[in-house]
Parts: structure tokens; sequence; C-alpha cells
């Protein structure tokens, strides 16, 4: 059957649709653990507590699917990603996963108790499970940027030669709080948007600030050091981007400035890196004033953010620090043409359907929340 | 070559994590179809009993929910993580319904089982109630598209070995779509699922008639559960998970294992009812047989032969020695992608392609392979035949106890008797069988496809990641702990929402609870109170 899709068009179009997950989660559960990691800072007692957890509570576990779909879309799209990063990172991953774990439990089963000390340990849980993932998420995207140890040897099984502390270098942590910082402001935000105004909201709003601030000096800081580094790899092989899906078949060097040349040859691509900065100075705006130009400017910050990842890296997906030649790139690391185009249609038939509903939710519980409201039997 | 041991370990953290999950998959599959048969009596009655017995299940729904998505992300991830080389190896076709399972099935469920709670003051009735049927539409085809992943490794159709990627492609995905495996395990599945919580709900309903608290509830409850699990049970028996054996090789070895049928017999073939197994010898001592029953239901006919395990452990030889030319022309063509004559040898025997890396369990390269280790690699295609035979026999008779006990059930509700005291008990006592059987239900399906991750593809031990025994050991520890942990705190909670039950003020959470009722018929929320319900 002849596809109606060439293989190099849909090895870019997926590049862009993992994107668009790993934005979508960004976007919503972004501020889930945002607020998450605020909670035990902005809320002082039960009912305070009480508010913020459910200013969250009723869509929190719509949103992290878009976490366990760009799993399942990795796995499908990108087989070698998917396979060597979660595994090369496993010790994380477990950590991540332990953390993610205690976030549903936190949710139902903090308030199903009236003790203070069941109610404190859920809260810290709740805590662990948005503050952990939010660092890990930007540590691993250090490690990516700065290429991760792995080879892949000539039946393709991959072999990573790091640990976990390893992934704990300068670079990767500066990106762990620039992560953090950016979600606490997606957080803040939030609050600032979806709570009645009061304590919560202004300790919000001040937090908020303050890393709206954080995330212009660290983002800055990791584009500078990237800069000075000279971070990067390149392909120096002519690379047929119809060509098969086989890593181990093109040369790659490290070369110095490789992850800013991109901005030379597509300047459209510098939107991305500028998004980081003008959403991140909106956001501020927004937090001082309390208005929901907050939740648009963290918004257009973590969409730049995410995104100034790909746009650096494009082609590349994970770079081999030890094997250069065998990092995986848009063009050697997807699936098949047919599993590439089956996927496509199904994504295109169901984000906007997915889209549709939780537009619904969010309709049916707009409004501002209520301490009264979030104390109210029924509730988390 | 992988490490046997991290093989061996990771297979145990997989057993651990997926039978751990799957402790709070089937209720959350049958409790939202029952869900669903409740508010709808509510929508048609508007009698507030129905809602207030919709909010008590719901309660105790959410509870089991919550750990089910939880121990989900785990499952969703340790593929990457442990199964490295399988993830490669298998993931053009194998990730594709887990995307698809997300996008189609986690979405709906989890954005919209927030409204579900949260919702029964914003939306109008049937509104709520059409939440509460995506949520159950959700869980359901969610089952469906890990069916048809876990299917596809039973029986991997559709794809086809590229020694290019060095990976198995997909060829036809409708194929994989409709593989009759996956069919047979999608309904068999779920309704387990089904059969689970009407015995979760018959057996708490017995509780409160013993207790004579909550009787509108209860009463109303066990009408649901009997009709419900009755038609469940008989599905999930009929419907087994048998159908597709006759299909594969390694399916047939399966059959002939979980039977302990170690010699092909004359069509058609008798049924072991009972007996000792014994590997080492290839016997099954103090057999207890049954002619012809095995022959009809395992092919539908009276003269379809049942293979045995020994025949086809001799098929398994005649196919290891042709996957030896299959991986030696796939060694060629991995330096030489233009090699004709290689290219023409893969051709011919890229089917039996799995069957020579069976050898890497004990020489390096599998061309080096003599007699004696080709037998060796050919017996490992047998199971643990022992394991197979005795979890299907009582999961089975677990299956037949249940058609039995919602037939009774369904006849006292039927008839409006008075339901005995020693029915109640035993009902509240069979709560935790329908675990054991679907536990045993994963044990028999999963080892018995041992020792191939994907049958007649890829060994088990050659799926796993290049990780160290400590590293497996270290995160195998953790999620005991974790999990350990949660359950205790699960099984707490949920035995004191249903010792508080319907309407309790101490429960202010999720569906259930909404704390106590305003409306006419309300219960004041004290755990002595008998209820009496118009």
């Amino acid at each position: 059957m002849e596809l109606p899709l060439d293989y190099a068009t849909l090895k870019v179009l997926w590049w862009g649709l993992v994107g668009v997950l790993l934005i979508g989660y960004a976007l919503t559960d972004g501020y889930d653990l945002g607020v998450a990691s605020l909670l035990p800072f902005v809320a002082k007692n039960d009912k305070e507590r009480r508010l913020v957890i459910n200013s969250i509570g009723p869509m929190w576990e719509g949103h992290q699917v878009w976490l366990i779909t760009g799993g399942g879309a990795l796995f499908a799209a990108w087989p070698y990603v998917y396979a060597i990063s979660f595994s090369g990172f496993y010790l994380a991953m477990f950590v991540v996963l332990a953390a993610l774990i205690l976030r549903p439990v936190g949710f139902k089963y903090r308030s199903k108790r009236e003790s203070a000390t069941w109610r404190t340990s859920w809260d810290w849980a709740l805590f662990v499970g948005g503050f952990v993932p939010a660092l890990i998420f930007g540590v691993a995207l250090g490690n990516v940027l700065q290429g991760v140890p792995f080879d892949i040897d000539r039946t393709l099984r991959a072999t990573y030669t790091g640990g976990l502390l390893g992934l704990l270098n300068p670079f990767a942590l500066l990106c762990g709080l620039a992560s953090v910082a950016m979600l606490v402001v997606h957080g803040a935000s939030w609050l600032v948007v979806k709570i009645e105004h009061g304590h919560v909201m202004n300790r919000a709003a001040k937090f908020g600030q303050i890393a709206a601030l954080l995330v212009i000096v660290f983002y800055a800081a990791a584009g500078i050091w990237l800069a000075v580094t000279g971070m990067g790899y390149r392909i120096v092989t002519d690379m047929d981007p119809n060509g098969v899906a086989n890593p181990l078949r093109k040369d790659v060097v490290v070369e110095a400035g490789a992850w800013l040349t991109n901005y030379g040859k597509y300047p459209w691509m510098i939107l991305a890196p500028a998004l980081g900065f003008i959403g991140s100075a909106l956001a501020f705006v927004g937090l001082r004033n309390k208005t929901s130009l907050s939740l648009i400017g963290s918004g257009l910050a973590a969409t730049g953010i995410v995104a100034s990842v790909g746009t650096s890296m494009f082609p590349f997906i994970l770079p081999s620090s030890i094997n250069p030649n065998a990092s995986l790139t848009v063009w050697d690391s997807s699936s098949s043409h047919l599993t590439l185009f089956i996927m496509l249609i199904v994504t295109v038939i169901f984000v906007p359907i997915i889209l549709a509903y939780t537009a619904w939710v969010f309709k049916v519980l707009f409004g501002r929340l209520t301490t009264e409201e979030a104390n109210a039997p029924g509730t988390y | 070559m992988p490490e046997l041991l991290v093989a061996d370990l990771s297979r145990w953290q997989f057993a651990l994590t997926a039978m751990y999950h799957f402790l709070f998959v089937p209720l959350t599959l049958g409790l939202s179809m029952l869900l669903v048969v409740m508010e709808g009596a509510y929508v048609m009655t508007g009698k507030e009993v129905w809602r207030r017995t919709t909010k008590f299940w719901g309660t105790l729904f959410g509870i089991n929910f919550v750990l089910g998505v939880a121990t989900g992300i785990t499952m969703e991830f340790q593929f990457g993580m442990n199964w490295s080389y399988y993830s490669h190896y298998v993931g053009d076709i194998f990730g594709a319904p887990l995307a698809i399972e997300g996008l189609m099935a986690f979405f709906l469920e989890a954005t919209l089982v927030g409204l579900m709670f949260f919702g029964w003051d914003k939306l109008s009735r049937p509104a709520h109630w059409l939440v509460t049927f995506l949520v159950a539409l959700g869980s359901n085809l969610s089952a469906l598209w890990i069916l048809i992943a876990n299917g596809w490794m039973q029986n991997p159709v559709g794809s086809e070995f590229n020694p290019d990627t060095m990976r198995m492609e997909v060829t036809n995905f409708m194929e994989v779509l409709f593989n009759p495996v996956a069919q047979a395990k999608f309904v068999h599945t779920v309704s387990a699922g089904y059969v689970t919580a009407s015995v979760f709900v018959l057996g708490i309903s017995s509780w409160y008639v013993l207790k004579n608290r909550h009787l509108g509830l209860a009463k109303r409850s066990m009408a649901v559960a009997a009709s419900f699990g009755l038609l469940s049970a008989l599905s999930v028996v009929v419907l087994g998970d048998e159908s597709g054996y006759a299909l594969t090789d390694n399916q047939k070895m399966k059959l002939a294992a979980l039977e302990a049928m170690w010699e092909t017999e004359p069509a058609p073939a008798g049924l072991t009812l009972i007996g000792i197994p014994n590997q080492a010898e290839h016997k099954t001592e103090y057999a207890i047989h049954i002619p012809y029953v095995l022959g009809l239901i395992a092919t539908r006919s009276l003269d379809g032969e049942v293979e045995g395990i020994l025949p086809l452990v001799a098929v398994a030889e005649d196919r290891i020695e042709n996957g030896i030319r299959a991986y030696t022309a796939v060694e060629t063509l991995n330096d030489n992608p233009n090699d004709v004559k290689a290219r023409e040898i893969f051709e011919q025997t890229k089917t039996d392609l799995g069957y020579a890396m069976l050898l890497k369990r004990y020489v390096d390269d599998p061309a080096t392979a003599d007699r004696a280790t080709i037998e060796k690699a050919a017996m490992d295609t047998v199971p643990n035949v022992a394991l197979s035979f005795f979890s299907f026999r009582l999961m089975a008779g677990i299956g037949f106890l249940f058609i039995a006990v919602f037939a009774v059930a369904f006849y006292f509700v039927s008839l409006k008797r008075k339901v005995p005291r020693w029915f109640l008990y035993l009902a509240l006592y069979s709560i935790p069988l329908p675990w054991i059987a679907a536990e045993l239900g994963w044990v028999l399906a999963e080892t018995g496809r041992q020792p191939w991750v994907i049958d007649g593809v890829l060994p088990t031990f050659m799926g796993v990641s290049s990780l160290s025994a400590t590293q497996v050991i270290m995160t195998m520890v953790g999620f005991t702990l974790l999990y350990g942990t949660l359950a205790v705190i699960e099984i707490t909670l949920m035995i004191r929402a249903v010792k508080l039950g319907p309407g309790a003020r101490i429960l202010p959470q999720g569906v259930g609870g909404g704390g106590p009722d305003t409306h006419s018929d309300a219960v004041p929320a004290h755990p002595r109170t008998i209820q009496f319900d118009k």
C-alpha cells in the first residue's frame, strides 16, 4: 500500500507531535505539579490546604494522562528513544514513579480521616509528588542536552554506562531548578485565577513573582552556559531523511555551538526561547496585579521553554556522549513508515476530541473556588 | 547476551507490579458498569435510594480507582525501564495499542472521573449519568487496547522481522487489531471484571443484610449484582480464554501444558480432571481422565487433534535448526544489506528466527550449537507444567462456583424470597475468590507462554535491559515497600467505608458519602442505625 505521506514528512510530524504531548503535559499537569510544590508554603492550616488541594482536585487526573500518553507515544513513535532513555535513567525513573504514585492516593485519601498527623503526612506526600517530578524532568532534559552515556551494539542492544549520581551534574541541576521555577510560576498563576482572594492567593502571587524572576535568570543562565561551553552535536554524513530507522548508519561529531546553529538556519525557531522570556515576564506582571494575564504568561513560558529544547537539538533527540555516532535522531530512531502513519491518523482523530471534553470539564467547573466550598462534604 | 539473573529479577518485578495492578483493575472494570446500571435506575425512577446506592458504591469505586491509576503509571513505564531490548524489538507494533489506549481510553476516564465525583450538583441527572457511562466506557476501552497488545504477545500476527532495523515491524495493522486471541482475551477479562464487581457488591450487601443495616440499599444492590453477575459468570466460563489455543505452536504448547498432556491422543482427546504432573519424567501421576471432553472444548469438533507436549518439542527442534539459518542470514545482512543470497535464505526462514535465539541462553553464536544444545533449547519451550495445570484448575473451579452462587442469588432475588443466612455468609466469604481466580488467570497466561515474551519471536531473557542486578533489586524493594504500604491503607479505608455505610458523616469524600442526605428518606449518619428504604 502506498501511503499518502512520505516517511521523512511523517518523521518530522512526529517530532512535532511528541512536542505537542510534552507541552500539553507542561500546560496541564504542569500547574498541578506547581500547586503541589507550593502547597506547604502558601497554605498554613487545614482549611487553606483544602482550598489549594481542591483547586486542582477534580482535574489533575486527566492532566496526568498527558504524561502516560506521552510515554505510550514515545514507545509507538520512537521505540529506541523510549527503550534507551527509560532504561538509562533507570533509578531516576523509579524516583519519579514513586513520587507520582503518591499523588493519586494523596488526593483521595488525605481528607478521609480527621487526624492532623494523617493529613499533614499526605500534604507532604503531595508536595513530593509535585516537586520531585518537576525537578527530575528538568534534570533529565539537562542531561539530554549534554548527551547521555549510552552505546548500541550491532544487534541494536543498548548499554548505558552512567549512574544516578552522574545525572546530577551542575548544568542538569540548573535545568532542574529552571523547571521547578517554571512550574511554580504556572501553579501560582493557576491559584491566582482559580481561588478566592485572600491570604492564600497573596502568598501564591508573592512566591510566583519570585519564581518568575528565577525562571528568567535560570533560563538565561542555561542558554549562556550552552553557548559558552559549546555544547552540541552535528551529523557529518549525508543522511537520507527517508532512510531506514537504524541509528548506527551515520557519523556524528561533538561540535561547539551546534545547539545554537538551528536559530541561524531557521530564524522562526527563535520564537521558542523568546516565548520563554516574554511569557515569564507577562506572568510576573499578571501575578503582581493578580489578573489572568499570569496564567497566559506562564502557559506561554512553559510552551516556549519546552519547545526550545527541541528546536535547539533538532534533528537530534538523544545524543550519545560516549559514542556520538549512535545518537538517536529524528531520521533514524522512529517506528516504521506504516506505524507512524497509523498513529498520526489516530492522533488527528482523538486529540481534538480530548481537547473538546477537557474544555467542557473546565467549563462545568468554571469559577473561583471559595474556602467554604473547598471544605464542604464531598471534596478532597 | 543479557544476564540471566537480571532477566529473572525483571520477570519477578514485572509479575509483582502487574499482579498488584490487577488487584484494582477488575473491580474498576466491573464496578464502573454497575454504577452505570444503578445510576440509570436513579435517572429513570428518580428514587433517592438509587442515588444513595450509586454514591455509596461510587465511594468504594473511588478508593479502588486511584490505586489502579497510581500503579498503572508503573506499567506504562516499566517496559522501557526493565525491558529495553523488548521495547526496541517490538515497539513498532506493541507501542501503538499502548499509545491508542492513552488517547482513546485513559484520557476519557481520567478527565471525566473528576466530574463523576464532584459534578453531582453541577450537572443535570442525565448529564451526570452520561459522565458515569463515559468513565465506564473509558475503563473498558483501556482493557480492550491493553489486551490487543497482550494478545499480540501471545499470537504475534500482522508483523515480520526487518533485518535493516533489527526489529519486528508491522505489516498489517488490521490483523493486530482483530487478532482472535486478543478478542477472546478481551471478552474473558472484561467478564471476569464484571464477576469480580458483582461478587464484591453481593458480598458486602449480604453483610449489611446479616447486620440488618441499610436494607433498602443492600437489597437493591443484591438484585443488580445477582443478574449482572449471573450473565458475566456464564460469559467468563463459556467464552473462556481457550478459543485461541489451537492457533500457533506455542499456543498449542500452552494448552498441552495446562492439560499436562505429554503425548498426542487420538481425537477427540480426553480431559485430565486432576493429577500430579511430573515434568522431569514427562508424565502425569494419579491422573483421572474424562474421555473426549478436551478435544471437544479445544477444537470445537470431534476429529480435531490436540497435540501433546513432546510432539510439540520435536517441532521446536526443527524450528530451531531452521532458525539458525535465519540467524546466520541476518548476521550476514547486518554487515552487507545487499547480500542477495543471504536475503533469500532469510526470506525462507524468517518465521523461525526467534527459535535460534533460544540457543543464546547456552551459546553466544547459535550457529555453533551442537545437537545436545539444540535438544536442550527445544525442551525449554515447555513451560512449567504443574503451575499451568493447577492454576488453570483452580481458576476454572472458582469460575464454575460463581455460576452456582449467582444462579442461587438470582433465584432468591427474582422470586423475592428471603435470602437464607447460610447463603449470605457464603456470598460474604466469597469476596476474595474472584481476585484469586483473576491472578491465577494471569499466572497461567504469562507463565504458560514461557520461555517466550513474544510467542515464537523473542525469548523472555533476550528482552531485558542492560541493567545490573543491584539496580533491579533496589527498585523491587522500593516498589514492594511502597505498594505494601498503600495496600494496607487502601484495605483499611475500604473496610472503614463499608462499616460506616452510606450517608456517613465522617466520610465526606468522593462520590459517596456526600454528607448526610437532606432528603426525606435520608438516614441518620449513625453506624448502628437500621435503615428502611421506601
